[in-house]
Parts: structure tokens; sequence; C-alpha cells
């Protein structure tokens, strides 16, 4: 039987933050799937505490994910203000079509 | 329990804080009483910051507060370039229909995060004062939400500003997780045989912390940013993020990281080198002030990263010093920006400032002045501030970093030049409006004034900031 390891959650963890980041950057089509890569960073985040948290012995690291997840969800609220202030302007999300600011 | 007074100035701005709301819902059209309630309030939190700075060093809540010389230091120069923001942006707001309560409560609530920020001592207190300050720059870049450029400014800050929280909670989760603890001293102490993962979390950490004082290659978001948010904001932007930044790259870098200098040298000197490089050369074709004025941000970010990149005393002192010329730079350049009006608009492109010198000779002069400063030529301020980082650098041997800002600073002169030869000697242009509040007026005189007579006595900030060692 194969036991899971610290090293299981790690990858995992960043495998999920690797996705979350290329999917800022390759992502040409709308602002909200950024903001759904985001949350993966800040999830693939919560991964490693909570399993460092366990395997060192220390609950600091659980700690410190109920203030991410707080801080991830007042995070999401003000994207989204933004986003939709942004639309009210310009009637579109699309990303390529951002580049207003430019020079 | 007892400690309770050292921590006085934050709990002072956050019951203001609460305050100002409370009195923004249940009082109609009270937005001009509030902006200056939250004026006299920063006033109110310098004075106590100043009480406290006799403290020479106090842990607080379990080590993971730490009020000592350089945050009493970083929140004084904070606070007090604060108070200029407030007093040059009033008449812009009310010009430009911007006069809304929240502006200055979001205001006073990033600097409250800024002042956690600089006095943290702890990964997850770090991380909960940069959030509150982000959180409240979103709103701000964004906040003249009926302009397309504004709220675009507001969504690329919004959307690089999270990825930048996310690769550096990253690194804490590693740092966390090798070195056994979220405490600063506690991970120095952990973290003295050399391990991947810290050496991982330490990358990640100088990643999340260059994107937020926009050094190269992590700049992209600045000259937006800069261009689109209303030039109050813009204003603020130039200023306050980067003293709170700086401090923590202080702290992050000499506390919990100082063992393992050997690996962050390399990263600190290339960040460095090529902010310097590029905010030089991207900076010279620009034709909007802004825009110029955030690449010029960045040239002078990469100064103030060379001199922390030498790990001795001096080159932190040099760095702070640089920083606090810096600012008052940015002030005196900003007022003069705000006097470029007519007719309730606005100018801020490098044209409008053509001809200036004919019918504006006043504003002409401390225009001169600044950009004189801005781009260091000797008996001004920004001279001296370049003068004590490239001293630091030298006394370390790092002969290259100080050959490369040299040249990076010769590049930098000419677009400072541009601008003065457009005020000098193009045709000249219709007049501007020339009554201006107050506030504005004092701002550019004392910044000027400032600027032109600091090598007179330049022990004025430097045996000040001689008090602060972190090694």
């Amino acid at each position: 039987m194969l036991s899971i390891g610290l090293g299981h959650y790690l990858t995992l963890a960043a495998i999920i933050f690797t996705i979350g980041v290329v999917g800022i950057f390759l992502n040409r089509k709308n602002v909200i799937v950024i903001l759904m890569s985001i949350e993966l960073i800040l999830l693939a985040v919560n991964i490693n505490l909570v399993a460092f948290s366990i395997f060192i012995n220390d609950l600091t690291g659980q700690i410190f994910t109920l203030f991410i997840l707080t801080v991830a969800a007042a995070e999401a609220a003000i994207g989204l203000a933004i986003i939709v202030v942004y639309f009210r302007n310009s009637e579109t999300i699309r990303v390529e079509e951002i580049k207003n600011l430019k020079g | 329990m007892e400690n309770i007074q050292y921590i006085l100035p934050e709990i002072f701005i956050s019951l203001s804080i609460m305050l100002f709301l409370l009195i923004g819902v249940f009082k109609k059209n009270s937005t001009t009483l509030i902006y200056n309630l939250s004026n006299i309030s920063l006033v109110i939190l310098l004075a106590l910051i100043v009480n406290l700075s006799s403290i020479d060093k106090i842990y607080l809540f379990n080590n993971s507060y730490l009020i000592d010389n350089l945050s009493n230091y970083m929140k004084i120069i904070l606070v007090g370039s604060g108070i200029f923001v407030m007093l040059i942006g009033s008449k812009y707001i009310q010009v430009i229909n911007l006069n809304k309560i929240e502006y200055p409560i979001l205001i006073l609530s990033s600097i409250l995060g800024m002042m956690i920020m600089i006095s943290s001592n702890d990964l997850i207190v770090f991380y909960m004062g940069l959030e509150l300050q982000s959180l409240a720059l979103y709103v701000l870049a964004s906040f003249n939400r009926d302009n397309l450029l504004s709220t675009e400014s507001g969504l690329k800050y919004f959307v690089l500003s999270a990825l930048s929280s996310g690769l550096l909670l990253y690194g804490c989760s590693l740092t966390y997780g090798f070195s056994e603890s979220t405490n600063f001293d506690q991970i120095l102490i952990n973290s003295i045989e050399f391990n991947y993962g810290t050496t991982f979390g330490i990358v990640f950490i100088l990643v999340g912390l260059a994107f937020k004082i926009s050094a190269v290659p992590f700049h992209m978001w600045a000259p937006d940013v800069y261009q689109g948010s209303p030039t109050s904001v813009t204003l603020f932007f130039a200023i306050l993020p980067k003293i709170a930044a700086l401090s923590v790259f202080i702290k992050f870098l000499y506390t919990p990281f100082a063992n393992m200098n050997d690996q962050w040298q390399t990263i600190i000197v290339f960040i460095s080198i090529a902010s310097m490089i590029f905010g030089a050369v991207a900076a010279i074709g620009q034709k909007n002030l802004k825009r110029l004025i955030a690449y010029s941000s960045i040239s002078h970010m990469g100064y103030a990263l060379a001199g922390l990149a030498t790990i001795s005393n001096q080159g932190i002192q040099s760095s702070i010093t640089y920083i606090s010329i810096y600012l008052v730079m940015n002030l005196a350049f900003f007022s003069c920006l705000f006097m470029l009006k007519r007719n309730d608009k606005y100018y801020e492109n490098i044209d409008d400032l053509s001809g200036l010198s004919k019918k504006h000779p006043i504003l002409s002069f401390s225009l001169l002045i600044v950009l004189f400063s801005l781009a260091g030529i000797p008996p001004l301020a920004g001279f001296f501030a370049k003068f004590y980082v490239f001293l630091a650098v030298i006394e370390q041997s790092m002969y290259f970093l100080a050959i490369v800002g040299l040249l990076a600073t010769v590049v930098a002169a000419f677009y400072y030049l541009r601008i003065i030869k457009i005020i000098y000697f193009d045709p000249e242009k219709e007049e501007y409006e020339t009554s201006h509040n107050l506030g504005l007026k004092i701002t550019l005189a004392i910044s000027t004034i400032f600027i032109l007579a600091y090598f007179i006595y330049p022990r004025s900030i430097t045996e000040i900031v001689s008090k602060i060692t972190m090694i």
C-alpha cells in the first residue's frame, strides 16, 4: 500500500499553482478566467500550508490558511466589482481588447 | 496587554477609519468634512508615531509585531507624505468629481495596511498588512469609475497585483514549511543550514516584493496604472506603497533571510541593474508625463535596491535616504503637474509644458529644480541620494553595479533635460490658471526649498537614518 507523504501534497500544490499561473498568461478570452486562476493559486498555497502544518506538527499553518481564505473572498469580491465597472465603460471583458492604455 | 500603548498609532487610525465611515453613513453631504477630518487624523497619527520614536526595539504580540528604529522612521515618512498627498490632491478630486467619502477612507486604510507591513515580524501579520494595503489600492486605482482608462488601470493593477500576492504567498508557504515557523527571527534561527525549499521560498517572496516595488522584470503594470488612475492616486502610488515595500524588502533580506545572503545578493543586483537601465531607456520616447514618471520611478527603485544589495548597514541607510529624497522630489513634481490646469481640465502631456517659462516663470523654475534633482545634477538633493548609494556600493567593491548605475544616470538625464528644453525653448501655448489652493502652493514651496537647500545641511536626514542598523 502506497502511503501519501509530504512530497505528494507538495507536488499536487505545485501542479495547481502552475496551472493557475499559466492560466493567467495563456488566457486570451475572458477576465473571469483570470479570477479563477488567481483563486487556484491561493488554493494551492492553502494545500501547501495545511500539508506542512500536519507534517511539522505545528498549528500556525492552518491558522494562516484561514486568513488566506478570508482574504481570497474579499479579493474575489473586489475583483468582480472592478470587472463590472470596467464592463460598463467598455462593454467587453475580452482580455485581448483591454488595451486602451499603452505607449 | 501592558504594551498596548506601543501600537496606539495603529489603534487610533483604525478607530478613526470606522468613525469616519459611520459619519459618512449617517450625515448627508459630509464629504468635505470627512476629507478634512482624515487630514487632521493623519497629523495626529504622525504626532503619535513621533512620540514613540525614542523606542529602540520592542516586540509585541508573541514577537509577531516589531517596533524599532527602522519601522518608526519609515512610518514617519509614510504618514508625513500621506498628509502632503491629501493636501495636494484636495482640489483635484473636487474638480474631476471624485469627492466621495470613500476616497479619504480608502487612503487611510491603505496607510494602516502599510504601517502593519512595516512593523510586521511574522509572515501572517505581514500578509494581512499587505492585503489591506492592496485591496484599498485596487479600488483607488479604479476610483474614477465612469472613466474607461481609470477602470482599465484598476483592472490591470488588480490582476497583476493579485498574481504577485499569490507568488509571494507561495513563497511564504515554502518558507514556513522548510523553516518550520512563520516568525522572522525564528526563521533566521532555523535556516542556518542550507536547504532548497527555503531558497525557493526566497525567490518567490522576492518576486512578489519586486512586483510591489515595480522593479524590472516585474514592472509591466506601473506605466499603465500610473497613466490611467486619477493623478492624485498616481501620486499616492508613486510614493506610499514604495516606502512600505522598500522597508519590507529591508526587513525580509536582513531578518529572516540574513543567513542566505549569498543566494539573494545576485538576484537583487540583477533586479537593480535591470531596473536602472530599463527605466532610463524606456522613458525616452514617452509623451505622457504620468507615464514618464512611472518609468522614472522604476529606475529610481533600481538605485534604492542597489543600496540593499551591498549587505552593509551603510547600504541600507543609503537606500532609506534615497527613498526619503525620492518622495520629496515626487511631491514637488506632482504639485507642478496639478498646477497645469485650465478651465477645469488638467493637462498631463509633455507638449502641454511647451514654452511654460514665458508666462509662468516661478512654476517653470520649480519644475527645473525638480527635474535637475531627479536627473541627479550636483548641488540638489537628488544628487546626494545617488551619491550615498554609489558610495556604499563602491565601499563593498561592487564596481560593476556602480558603473552601470552611473551610465544609467547619464541616459536618464537625457529625458529630464528634454523636458527642460521644451519648457524653456519651445513656442509658448495658452496660459494656465494661476489661482491654486494653499496646500498645493505650500507643498511645492516646501519641497522645492528642501531640494535646493539640502546640501547646506545634509545631516538633517543622514543623522536620523544612521540610527537604523540591521546587521
